[in-house]
């Protein structure tokens, strides 16, 4: 790793190289752990309310597409880096 | 480092951003730097279109009261529109925009569904400017809706203070609300389904291009096979990616209009 490093330094291109890999990688962490906590409640809530499935599943569906975008933002990003 | 690595270095080429870019068919219309041409990506969407159109045709070309096969699909999907997404999110006037829900979902999942159709392999998604127009549309729907329902005033006080909130706050929430509801809105809109189908065109290219490079690199190329289950899996990833994001670009456009359209509390 440090001699990566060192092969870079002064390389802007390669700079840029692990600032997307960076990008990517620390994108994901926070919407991971949303997507856990809201995918694991609403499986919780459709278990113990099982007539209102469709209705939780739909909002579920929407705050995923909420969370995700997050995400994506980073992988969009990276490219423009 | 091993001797044959080196060589699949050499053959792997990561797929880039140029790989979004097309060459224009004809010479095409030039208005200022801006050029106007027929290209594939422009292609794709009209095939797209070609495509929705002729399944509405088929399907519901002699409606019967027993349906045929593509008949109880093109009726399956509208009512799936219309009870769980215009009722659901809109409300009873949630009819008057079934047109233009149903036209987002199936014409969303027709451009996303050329990801995977083999031959073509692209979705015209993957550019900005298509899912960009989209999320503009809904745009102009929700706020004009609302304007027609509240009137401005009244629409703007709807979107700018939240109920509730007390008035000291006020400073602080109203340029919250102003960016969350009138500028970020749209643009989350449409970067969602973009970067979904530039991922997802990424993930296929490395994944088939890797068996590619690994068959020809010698011993590697018992590894090729593990490469090629997992894009064969992401092909059917991509399937479902492009059924749940024309539901939700349809699904959050319905709310916004049902936002929209809200009664204050």
């Amino acid at each position: 790793m440090l001699g990566l490093l060192a092969q870079v330094t002064g390389d802007l291109e390669g700079l840029a190289t692990i600032g997307r890999g960076l990008v990517i990688g620390l994108a994901a962490i926070g919407p991971g752990i949303g997507l856990g906590v809201l995918i694991g409640k609403s499986v919780e809530a459709m278990a113990r309310q099982p007539e209102y499935a469709g209705q939780v599943r739909a909002t579920m569906f929407i705050g995923i597409g909420l969370i995700e975008a997050l995400a994506l933002f980073g992988i969009a990003f990276s490219f423009i880096i | 480092m091993n001797g044959s690595l080196p060589a699949i270095v050499a053959q792997f080429e990561p797929p880039t951003t140029n790989d979004f870019v097309w060459d224009c068919w004809f010479p095409g219309l030039n208005v200022g730097s801006l050029e106007f041409c027929l290209n594939f990506i422009t292609f794709l969407v009209l095939l797209g279109f070609v495509c929705m159109l002729a399944f509405f045709f088929f399907a519901l070309r002699s409606p019967r009261v027993v349906p045929g096969r593509l008949q109880s699909v093109a009726e399956i999907g509208v009512q799936f529109i219309r009870e769980n997404i215009a009722i659901q999110m809109i409300g009873p006037q949630g009819e008057s925009f079934m047109p233009l829900l149903t036209t987002f979902f199936f014409a969303i999942f027709f451009w996303n569904i050329f990801e995977v159709v083999p031959g073509i392999n692209f979705s015209s998604n993957s550019r900005i400017a298509f899912p960009l127009v989209m999320a503009l549309i809904a745009w102009v729907t929700y706020n004009a809706v609302g304007i027609k329902k509240h009137g401005f005033v009244g629409y703007s006080k709807h979107v700018l203070f939240p109920p509730g909130a007390p008035s000291w706050l006020m400073p602080l929430l109203v340029p919250i609300e102003f960016i969350t509801q009138i500028v970020i809105r749209p643009i989350t809109l449409s970067v969602r389904l973009w970067a979904n189908f530039l991922a997802g065109h990424f993930l296929l290219a490395v994944f088939f291009l890797g068996t590619i490079a690994m068959l020809q690199g010698g011993f590697t190329a018992i590894f090729a096979p593990f490469s090629f289950a997992i894009g064969v899996a992401l092909v059917g990833f991509e399937i479902f990616v492009s059924l749940l994001q024309a539901f939700i670009f349809t699904i959050l456009t319905a709310s916004y209009i049902g936002g929209a359209m809200a009664e204050e509390h």
